[in-house]
Formats: structure tokens, C-alpha cells, sequence
């Protein structure tokens, strides 16, 4: 029960919002410290090889420089980091340090850090190194990368296999025997990247008087960085200091650990002075975490009647020479064989899963972490069976969609899910798009030589995850969330919150909660975050936990306070506090709504005249919470996306012409911020579907390194997107809020993919590859 | 060696000694903490350094400082102060028409630019003149929304956009 519902569910406007359009957003690229010094790196050229000679000394005496370091002058400063979790049984990673030692183990890898008065300067000093690498045969492709014989793609592991497991219910093999169809299919999916507007920025500045680490650190999880720093270079947690300003976006992209990041901490360390490094975009390229790369082979079987029995997936997926840290690049593999058929009645499965070492930049989490991957594929497979069975695609979601009455489920790969809306999500999407209508102009216009698509899929999206996420596999990853909330003497709210803000809103909607529980307006509640010394310690914002999670920490930290001030009123007022409410910035009677008292004025006793307060009585207007989900082990959210599309057939190029998507968030907080996060999601997943690819040629050079070469979903290329919701509310917390940050992005790139196939199917051609390039669309259609 | 410098920026007559490579945006960033300016490729394709110079919208990222000796330039935090995009900061804000904010300067260079081109642009227009802008993180909509309200209401067309 919320005891207000005034500000909850409201579209309120964001009030950060104001700084950006005027120009005054505080990024970490915007701040500048007295005696900062700025970064730069010589990186491999080469994708592996042997470093045979490296001199330095030209670059030292540059103008400007003032040190140049090396893996061997640096890395002793630090404790090496190994991505690898304790429950991915088996799983293996090399060690991983600050600068390259004795091999290159990528394009980009960074051998050289110089320090200048200006990063121009250290730029000049990088051309000045003498670096002379032995070339060796590079790990490129994954399959290959498995071949006996072929060399390990990086020092400290005993061969290119990453990670292996297999997840099958014992029924799997009689399920193909018994069904009457069979469909199956290969897909390939892209290398791509978060191309966040801002690239990483940092600013590490160690204070050798006080024995302070300040670190100004676009990231979304300043805690974990907190604790990485400290153990890493061997300081006291209470000594450092992590500050997220506003950040550029993240998308899951700036809460792993960098080369570039701790050799800023090392360096500061050392010289007892600010360091500052921003990649540059060619720079981000090749040292932010790239995503996806998956090869999957996959089949499904059905009964005659079209209802799926089983499926039984094979996923290849290639992460570069390390896996992360400290999240894994096991991670999205393990999600997206875990998520295959998820919103299906399916009773067996088998996903095989074989995570593989390669000579390339890391891949690691990204928005939507596995899930385009299981959507697209079992989607796919959906829509190739509904064509055998001549089943509408619809008709074929129908028969197999989990029931709305059929919870609480468990899913073939075992995942718990307490109450998801797929069948009335699909009737929803069904008129929202007028189906028929569309349906009947595609057959007109096909007659005109215009081929259109229309797509289907559904998803669940994994939100608001406790400690089974990385907790169990030894991460020091917070699995919950805290929040200090106090009344100030004035009567204002003050929120200091462990979720972050990167643009989503998180200020926003914690300031419309927490507004709900005192009685006041959202505009009375000022909300900080991102920073470790004046925010209570948490998970923050990752895997779509900032309302859930952190909605119901603020929530809670809300009730806490109330019951103070409402205890403390009964006090001044010699009432009741049972028969005391707060509202519209007083405490009440509760049955006639009467003001008693201001908050102002509560503020004013309990702060300058706790003297005149009954003997003994608490004048703390400050209280704390700290939450973690203990109901089921996540959160899970459903909703369906559709694609109309328009392929040319004969340049290959395809417009998309509508998007749209029933999202099921549980109860929503702010239905203008919930949109745009969804909007913003689902271009994140057209992107990859069309456009957005990491490049690489034989030897491992990436080839389309830059924002020109690469191509990014730009306003022109992107369709109008349509988006309705149906509210299911967790029953697991006060507030019910799911998370909804990356249902966009889960299933776009699966609903586009088979709006592009049914546009071709008439001609007889099929892609089953992302991005959906011109070229590969062609070839599809034998053009070429 | 530094070139002198001097050039007119919101409004203000600046005299600064620049290095021939300082870029107008390290110059507006770095030498007149002028921040609003964002730097996301530095090679002119995502559109979050744009000026205006002489009233026209320019990457400051592709400009030398020494270039734009001589000429004016306006940046996000003099088109803010002097009000002349406020109506379209309000239908941003209204239409939550950007999230992290970094691409937030370019898009109202932009969008300003093209109103006073074209002040009843078709949605495909805006669409269209939005081509040199990157949003990581909207969904472009709600940017789009936010510019073709503005032009009904430069226009004095009643009613909202949708
Ligand atoms: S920074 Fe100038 S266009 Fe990207
Ligand atoms: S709001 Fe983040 S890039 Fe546009």
C-alpha cells in the first residue's frame, strides 16, 4: 500500500535536465585540477606479438612530458586482476596488469603511458617511443581458436576455451524424437560497442599529504570502483573517494575495469598529483569493452499442432584475450542460453555454451547483457516454424505464450518468474498495430514490387538482481542499495542515494518516492548521488536495479523518517502519532486532513530548540535504509516489440518505417522518463541489427575504427516508436517497480530481423546475420 | 609558437595566444572554460561540438582557433543566457528530450539552426537536418518532438506537437 499516490506514476519533468540545456552539465571531461597532468598511450599496433625493444628516453625529454611509464616502472604498483567468478565451474582468464610486459595481446593493448602538461603534448612524446614488437600468428576467429594446434591467445591459460557448460533437462532428446517438426537455424552475430556519447574520462588525484585518493570517474558504480582501487593498490576503502559527476552515457559499458583507469590511479599514486585521461574515440574503439560476437546453431521442436516441446541451442561466443573484471565476459553467454525461449510454455531444453579466447579487445556486459541474442534465435525459430505449420506469427505466439494465469513458473533453463503478461501483451501489440490492416497493404504493395516486413517478438528482460548475480561467484559487487534521507532544519528532504544518474532519471523518480512518503513535493526533495563519501554504499545503477532496488530503498528510508517525524510530532502536539499523517508539507490529522504542525517547523524544534522537547525524546530528522531483494532471485519483466520494414531488393537497403512495444515494468514510476528509456533502448538494438560492427581483418586489425567508418543509428535512419504498457507489480517489494532500462534493446534486433525476413520471404531469401547490411541482405537474395 | 588571437564569443571581444593546432573547441573548453561545448569524436561526425560561427552552425571540433580570428562565435552557454533558445529548452524539457546530456548542446545548435532556415520543418525534415547529430541514449523521438513543437510555436500555430 502507498499511503500517497500524488507524485508516483507521475510524468514529472526532470529537473537535472535544466543544467544540460543551459550548457552547465559537470562531466568529468569538464573538470580541470590544480597541477593535473594529462595522459597518453602508446598502444600495440599489432594484434600479438613480442616486445623485443622498447626505449623511451626520446619520449622522456620531450617538451612538456613529465614521466614516462612502463609495465616495468608501473605494474609493481598494483595488484594484477583475473576475471574470473568461482560459480562458472572451470572458467579460466591470464592475470591482467596496467601495461603491457613482455606480449601484445591486441590492437590497442597499451604498452606506454606518458604524462604531460597537455595531453597534445603527450600525444607528441607517444610518436617519439621506440617500440619494436616481434609479430606472432594472431587468435582471430573462434572456431579457429579451438583447432588443436593453434597457439593460446594470451599467457596464463592452458587453452583458447574461456568457459564451457551445459544446461539440459533430462527429457531433451525424447522431446525430438516424439515431435512432428522440427525447424532449426544458424545465426551470426556482430561485434559491437556502447559508443557512448562521452568517452571514458578520469581523474585520479592522490594527496600525499592526507593520504587521500580523490578519483573523478565516469562511471555508474562508484562503490565497486571504491573497493577496486583500495585493494588494488593496497589503500584503505575509508581513504578513497570515487566521484561520478554526470556521465555521457554508460550502458553497462564504464563499470569494468580498464587498463588506461587504474594506470591513471597508479600514476597519481606515484606523483602525488592529479592524472587526468579521456580516450579519444579512436582510442575507444579499441579499449572499451566491445559486445556480443556470438555464433549460434539451434534447433526447436514442435508437435503437430505447432506448440514448441524443446529447443536445443549451441552458443560460440569470443570475448578477446581476457574476461573481464571483475564481472566476467562469461556473463552474457551464460544469460543467453539461459533466456532462450524464455517467454514460451517450452518443458525441455539443452544450451551448450563455449566462451573462447581470441586476439581482440575484451567483450563484456552491455546493455541488455545475452538477451537480443536469445530473442533474436528463438524468434527466429518461432517464425520459421510458423511458416512450416502456415501459422500466422501471432497465432503461433497464441498457442505458446506462458498462459497470464500460469504463474508461478519455472522455465526449462530455470528461471523463476512470478507473474509475467505475455498473452495479454501480444493481444495489446495485435491492435495497437492494426495486424490486418497492415497485413493486407504489405500484399497489396508487394504487387507494386514493394516488399514490407512485419515483426513479432517477444522477451522477458532479467531486472533487479540480488547477490546471485556475482555475490555468490566471489565479486565484491554490492547486491544492495542504501539511502540516508533527512529532514532539513528548514523543513526540505534530502536524499543521498547509492543508485546513480546517468540521464535515465534515477534523481527524478527517487525524489517523486521519497516525496511520497513525507508528504511534500518532488521539488522539496533534493537527491544526491555518485559520490562514495556522501552517498551510503551500494550496488548503484547497473542490470536495471536503480527503481527497483533503489526505488524501494528510498521507499523504505521514506517510511523510516516519516515514523520519526510523525513520533516526534506526537511529541510537540501531545497526540497520537497513529492519528498523524504527513501531507503537503505538514504533519496532519489523519481522519480530517487539518494541518498541525509544518515540517518547517518540526525542523525548527528539533534542530534549534530541542529544549523544549519532552524529556528523552529522539530530535533525529536523519534516517537510514539499506535494502536488498530477498524474495525471488530477480525480477523479471515481459513485454513484445513489432518492426514494419520496407527491404529495396534491389540496393539491399532497408527503412524502417514503425516501431512499436508493449512493456510490462510493473508499476511505473514516471511514464515520460519510462518511454524514453524504452525508446532509447530499442535504437541501442536496432543499431546492431542494421548498422553498428566492430570490424576486424585476418590480423586482427580492426578495420573501421573511427565514428566515420563506424556507423551509429542516427534520427534520420530511425522510425517513429509507439510504446503502451501493462502494469503487473512485483509483489516482492512495497513499491512493486521493476526495472525497464533494457527491455528495448532486448528484443528490437529480433523483431527487426524477422520483419526483414518476412519482406523476403516471398522471394524465397532468408538472413540470418547482424548487422543486416545492404551487402549481406543481397547476398541473402543472391545478388550478389 | 602561440598566434594572437582575437575574435568576438557571446558577445564578448576575446584576445587569447593560441598554439596553430588549438581547435576552436579547446579553446573554448580549455582556455575560456566554456564546458557546454562536448568533444565526442573530435573528427566532425557526431555533432556535440557545434557552434555557431557567424550564425551558422560549425563543428568547433574541425575549426583551428586561429581560423575563427576575427568572427563571432556563439556557444550553448551564450544562446542560454541571452534567452534565444529558451522556448526550445522548454519543449526539450517537456519532452524529456535528452538523458546523459552530452549531445544536448549540438541538438539545440542544430534544431536552432534549422528554425531559422526552415521554420516549418516536416518531421522527416527535422529527422533529415539532425543527420550530424549522435544521441546515444534517446530514442531521437522525443528530440524530434521537441523541435516540431517549437516550430508550430515560433509559428504561432496553436497546440501542442504530439
Ligand atoms: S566532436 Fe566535433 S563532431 Fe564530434
Ligand atoms: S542524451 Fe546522451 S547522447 Fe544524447
Amino acid at each position: 500500500m502507498i499511503p500517497s499516490k500524488n507524485h508516483i506514476g507521475q510524468s514529472h519533468r526532470r529537473k537535472n535536465a535544466f543544467r544540460h540545456l543551459a550548457g552547465r552539465g559537470r562531466f568529468v571531461t569538464d573538470l580541470a585540477l590544480p597541477r593535473m597532468v594529462h595522459a597518453a598511450f602508446v598502444r600495440s599496433p599489432m594484434a600479438k606479438g613480442n616486445i623485443v625493444e622498447l626505449d623511451v628516453s626520446e619520449a622522456a625529454a620531450a617538451s612538456g612530458v613529465v614521466r614516462v611509464f612502463t609495465a616495468e616502472t608501473l605494474n609493481h604498483t598494483c595488484v594484477p586482476w583475473t576475471g574470473t567468478l568461482d560459480h562458472f565451474a572451470g572458467m579460466q582468464s591470464g592475470a591482467q596488469n596496467m601495461l603491457a610486459s613482455n606480449e601484445v595481446l591486441w590492437v590497442g593493448h597499451p604498452v606506454v603511458m606518458i604524462l604531460a602538461h597537455s595531453r597534445a603534448e603527450a600525444e607528441d612524446a607517444c610518436e617519439l617511443v621506440m617500440l619494436d614488437i616481434e609479430d606472432e600468428d594472431a587468435v582471430v576467429d573462434g572456431d579457429a581458436a579451438l583447432v588443436k594446434g593453434t597457439p593460446l591467445a594470451a599467457e596464463g591459460i592452458n587453452s583458447n576455451m574461456c568457459f564451457q557448460t551445459v544446461l539440459e533437462t533430462p527429457d531433451l532428446d525424447d522431446a525430438f524424437t516424439r515431435s512432428a517438426h522440427v525447424v532449426e537455424g544458424k545465426f551470426t552475430f556482430g561485434r559491437h560497442t556502447a559508443v557512448t556519447l562521452e568517452p571514458r574520462a578520469i581523474i585520479a588525484d592522490f594527496d600525499p599529504s592526507t593520504g587521500q585518493l580523490d578519483v573523478h570517474h565516469g562511471t555508474q558504480t562508484p562503490y565497486q570502483f571504491q573497493d577496486v582501487y583500495a585493494r588494488h593498490f593496497g589503500l584503505s576503502e575509508g581513504r578513497v573517494r570515487v566521484i561520478a559527476p554526470d556521465i555521457g552515457g554508460s550502458f553497462g559499458m564504464k563499470l569494468h575495469v580498464y587498463h588506461e583507469e587504474m594506470a591513471a590511479v597508479a600514476a597519481s599514486l606515484m606523483l602525488g598529483r592529479p592524472v587526468r585521461f579521456v580516450a579519444d574515440r579512436l582510442e575507444s574503439f579499441v579499449s572499451d569493452i566491445h559486445a556480443r560476437d556470438h555464433r549460434v546453431t539451434a534447433r526447436m521442436a514442435l508437435d503437430a499442432e505447432g506448440g514448441i516441446l524443446a529447443m536445443d541451442v549451441d552458443d560460440m561466443t569470443q570475448i578477446g584475450a581476457f574476461s573481464s573484471y571483475p564481472r566476467t565476459s562469461v556473463a552474457e553467454g551464460n544469460q543467453v542460453i539461459r533466456l532462450m525461449g524464455a517467454p514460451y510454455q517450452m518443458p525441455d531444453y539443452r544450451g551448450r555454451l563455449s566462451v573462447v579466447f581470441q586476439n581482440k579487445v575484451q567483450t563484456s556486459q552491455y546493455r541488455a547483457v545475452g538477451h537480443p541474442i536469445a530473442c533474436a534465435v528463438t524468434e527466429a525459430l518461432v517464425d520459421r516454424a510458423a511458416e512450416l505449420l502456415d501459422l500466422d506469427p501471432f497465432e503461433i505466439r497464441r498457442r505458446n505464450l506462458l498462459a497470464d494465469d500460469a504463474y508461478p513458473h519455472i522455465s526449462a533453463t530455470g528461471y523463476q518468474f512470478e507473474k509475467l503478461s505475455h498473452q495479454a501483451s501480444l493481444e495489446k501489440l495485435h491492435q495497437m498495430i492494426g495486424y490486418e490492416a497492415l497485413r493486407a497493404e504489405q500484399i497489396a504493395l508487394r504487387k507494386q514490387g514493394i516488399y514490407r516486413g512485419i515483426g513479432i517478438a517477444p522477451f522477458v528482460e532479467i531486472t533487479n538482481p540480488g547477490a546471485a548475480f556475482y555475490g555468490i561467484g566471489g565479486a565484491r559487487i554490492s547486491a544492495q542499495d542504501g539511502a540516508v534521507i533527512r529532514l532539513t532544519p528548514a523543513g526540505d528532504v534530502h536524499c543521498a542515494i547509492s543508485v546513480t544518474e546517468q540521464g535515465q532519471g534515477t534523481e527524478t523518480i527517487i525524489a517523486q518516492i521519497v516525496a511520497d512518503q513525507l508528504g511534500v513535493t518532488p521539488d522539496q526533495v533534493k537527491v544526491t548521488t555518485g559520490d562514495t563519501d556522501n552517498t551510503p554504499s551500494g550496488g548503484a545503477t547497473w542490470a536495471c536495479r536503480g527503481a527497483g532496488i533503489g526505488g524501494e530503498t528510498a521507499l523504505r528510508a521514506g517510511r523510516k523518517l516519516q515514523a520519526q517525524i510523525l513520533t516526534l510530532a506526537g511529541e510537540i502536539l501531545q497526540a497520537d502519532p497513529m492519528h498523524l499523517a504527513l501531507a503537503s508539507g505538514a504533519v496532519v490529522d489523519k481522519t480530517t486532513g487539518q494541518e498541525r504542525i509544518t515540517l518547517a517547523e518540526i525542523g525548527r524544534i528539533a534542530t534549534y530548540r530541542p529544549d523544549t522537547l519532552p524529556k528523552g525524546s529522539d530530535n533525529s530528522l536523519t534516517a537510514a535504509q539499506h535494502f536488498a531483494p530477498s524474495g525471488y532471485p530477480f525480477d523479471f519483466t515481459n513485454g513484445i516489440q513489432a518492426s514494419h520494414v520496407e527491404v529495396d531488393i534491389e540496393t539491399g537497403v532497408t527503412r524502417l518505417l514503425k516501431h512499436w512495444v508493449v512493456e510490462d515494468c510493473g508499476r511505473i514510476i514516471n511514464p515520460l522518463l519510462v518511454d524514453e528509456q524504452i525508446r532509447g533502448g530499442v535504437v541501442q538494438g536496432l543499431g546492431p541489427a542494421f548498422f553498428e560492427e566492430c570490424l576486424y581483418d585476418d590480423m586482427g586489425q580492426m578495420t573501421n575504427a573511427s565514428l566515420v567508418d563506424y556507423l551509429v543509428p542516427m534520427a534520420g535512419e530511425m522510425p517513429d516508436i509507439e510504446i503502451a504498457h501493462i502494469e503487473t507489480p512485483t509483489l516482492d517489494t512495497i513499491l512493486g517497480a521493476k526495472g525497464v532500462g533494457e527491455a528495448g534493446t532486448a528484443a528490437a534486433g529480433a523483431a527487426a530481423m524477422n520483419a526483414v525476413n518476412d519482406a523476403l520471404r516471398p522471394l524465397g531469401a532468408r538472413i540470418s546475420q547482424t548487422p543486416m547490411t545492404p551487402l549481406r541482405i543481397l547476398t541473402a537474395l543472391g545478388h550478389v | 609558437m602561440k598566434t594572437d588571437i582575437t575574435l568576438t564569443i557571446n558577445g564578448d571581444a576575446v584576445r587569447e595566444a593560441v598554439e596553430p593546432r588549438t581547435s576552436l573547441a579547446d579553446l573554448l573548453r580549455d582556455n575560456l572554460q566554456l564546458t557546454g561545448t562536448h568533444l565526442g569524436c573530435e573528427m566532425g561526425a557526431c555533432g556535440a561540438c557545434l557552434v555557431m560561427l557567424d550564425g551558422a552552425p560549425v563543428h568547433a571540433c574541425l575549426v583551428l582557433a586561429v581560423q575563427a580570428s576575427g568572427h563571432k562565435v556563439e556557444t550553448i552557454e551564450g544562446l542560454n543566457e541571452r534567452g534565444l533558445i529558451k522556448d526550445l529548452q522548454e519543449k526539450f524539457h517537456d519532452r524529456n528530450a535528452l538523458q546523459c546530456g552530452f549531445c544536448t548542446n549540438g541538438m539545440l545548435m542544430s534544431a536552432q539552426a534549422l528554425l531559422l532556415d526552415n521554420p516549418t520543418p516536416s518531421r522527416p525534415e527535422i529527422r533529415e537536418a539532425l543527420s550530424g547529430n549522435y544521441c546515444r541514449c534517446t530514442g531521437y523521438e522525443a528530440i524530434v518532438d521537441a523541435i516540431s513543437a517549437t516550430a508550430k510555436m515560433r509559428s504561432g500555430q496553436a497546440g501542442e506537437a504530439s
